[in-house]
């Protein structure tokens, strides 16, 4: 699904991302690692499609309906509600029975009562719920996690841990974690950046 | 194109909620458009001649169009939410029609005060002014909104979008001033009816690029 040949970025003189290869079958479970700043973020916007390569080939082989990317930022508007956010991406992203899909993924991600508050009075650890629902709603074929356990609290990471072992049966997922012990059970590769 | 305009009015719907609730940009652009009109209420002389009035009401209609563009982008940069916008997989253009139609109705409602107060200050306006107003508002919005997404993702940008729009604006005052002053107002509505149409096409197709790498 995903191929990378020498694949590299840099943002003016600084270079972002060193050459890398790997090879994401589909319903593989690929693992980026790496410290701060090895370019794992990057590597993922690249994967993404929100950036291209400075170098090196990159083939990403499925449509941009069926990638779910979960960013460092949880992108949702903060003066709408959590239905409100998940409403207008059902809508642009075509789900069907959207209404349903969304009250289904806000009870499953807990956030089903504080759902017509604006997402600007949410934590940090209940935004990350959130964007995991909005990454979830199309159902994509490819997933793209970026520091999925980001800010999450010990049930929030139990919740994490039980959807990516559901998700992993049937989708593929390319996740970058500095942190990958909790992660390692469910992976099929590990591409460690330095 | 239906499902290309339910995304655009999707994303119309949003930037008019998000204004509703957050008041941030058509309160300081009604707030602004009238203290610009007694600012030049005071600065012409007594006997200022029609011409020389109706020339300001086209700067504060720019300046205050220059104000919302300025906030047009501010929410998806603030918040990151452009990455998710773009990701999805609708034509990225439809995010351009909706921040075209959010914007002009910022636009639009600054006028309704504008406009009579204008009367009130100046000189009366007619109809042809009113129809100069209308067709600047879609030109201005058109380009502004592509110029204020490539700004917005600049480091300068509040001093990038008013070098970039103001020299693309120039045709649009002409224009009005034009179909305010001219005798056959005819032939300045229908250069600003061009203007819309070219501008608006070009600002529709580039909008992807601008927005992308």
């Amino acid at each position: 699904m995903i191929r990378a040949r020498g694949v590299a970025r840099r943002f003016g003189d600084k270079r972002a991302l060193e050459p890398v290869d790997f090879d994401l079958e589909p319903h593989g479970f690929l693992v980026v690692t790496g410290p701060n700043g090895s370019g794992k973020t990057t590597l993922l916007r690249l994967c993404a499609g929100l950036l291209v390569p400075t170098a090196g080939e990159l083939s990403v082989d499925i449509e941009r309906a069926q990638v779910g990317y979960l960013a460092h930022e949880p992108l949702v508007y903060r003066e709408l509600t959590a239905i409100e956010n998940l409403d207008l991406y059902g809508r642009l992203y075509r789900v069907p029975e959207r209404r349903e899909r969304i009250g289904m993924l806000l009870e499953r991600f807990g956030l089903w009562e504080v759902r017509n508050e604006r997402t600007g009075a949410y934590s940090r650890g209940m935004l990350q719920r959130l964007a995991l629902c909005r990454t979830l709603l199309h159902d994509p074929q490819l997933l793209i996690l970026d520091e999925p356990a980001n800010a999450l609290d010990a049930e929030g990471e139990e919740l994490l841990e039980r959807e990516l072992a559901e998700l992993r049966r049937g989708q593929t997922l390319l996740v970058a974690s500095h942190a990958p012990e909790r992660l390692e059970r469910f992976a099929t590769g590990r591409l460690a950046l330095a | 194109m239906r499902r290309y305009l339910a995304d655009a009015g999707a994303l119309a719907r949003k930037d008019l909620l998000l204004e509703l609730r957050a008041r941030d940009t058509l309160p300081a652009m009604l707030l602004f458009v009238v203290a610009v009109l007694v600012v030049f209420h005071f600065a012409l002389p007594g006997n200022a001649s029609a011409r020389a009035s109706l020339g300001l009401l086209w700067v504060a209609i720019l300046f205050t169009a220059l104000l919302g563009l300025g906030r047009a982008f501010v929410a998806e940069r603030e918040q990151g939410v452009l990455d998710g916008l773009v990701l999805a997989p609708s034509d990225r253009s439809a995010i351009w029609i909706g921040k075209v139609v959010a914007t002009l109705a910022f636009l639009v409602a600054a006028e309704l005060v504008a406009l009579p107060a204008f009367a009130l200050f100046f000189t009366s306006i007619d109809a042809s002014t009113i129809a100069g107003v209308a067709l600047a508002d879609i030109g201005i919005c058109a380009v502004g909104t592509v110029l204020a997404a490539m700004a917005a993702a600049g480091r300068a940008r509040e001093l990038l979008l008013p070098l970039l729009f103001l020299p693309l604006a120039i045709p649009i005052v002409v224009g009005g001033v034009g179909s305010s002053l001219a005798a056959s107002s005819g032939k300045y509505l229908g250069f600003l009816a061009l203007y819309d149409a070219i501008f608006a096409l070009v600002a529709w197709a580039s909008f992807e690029y601008v927005v992308t790498e």
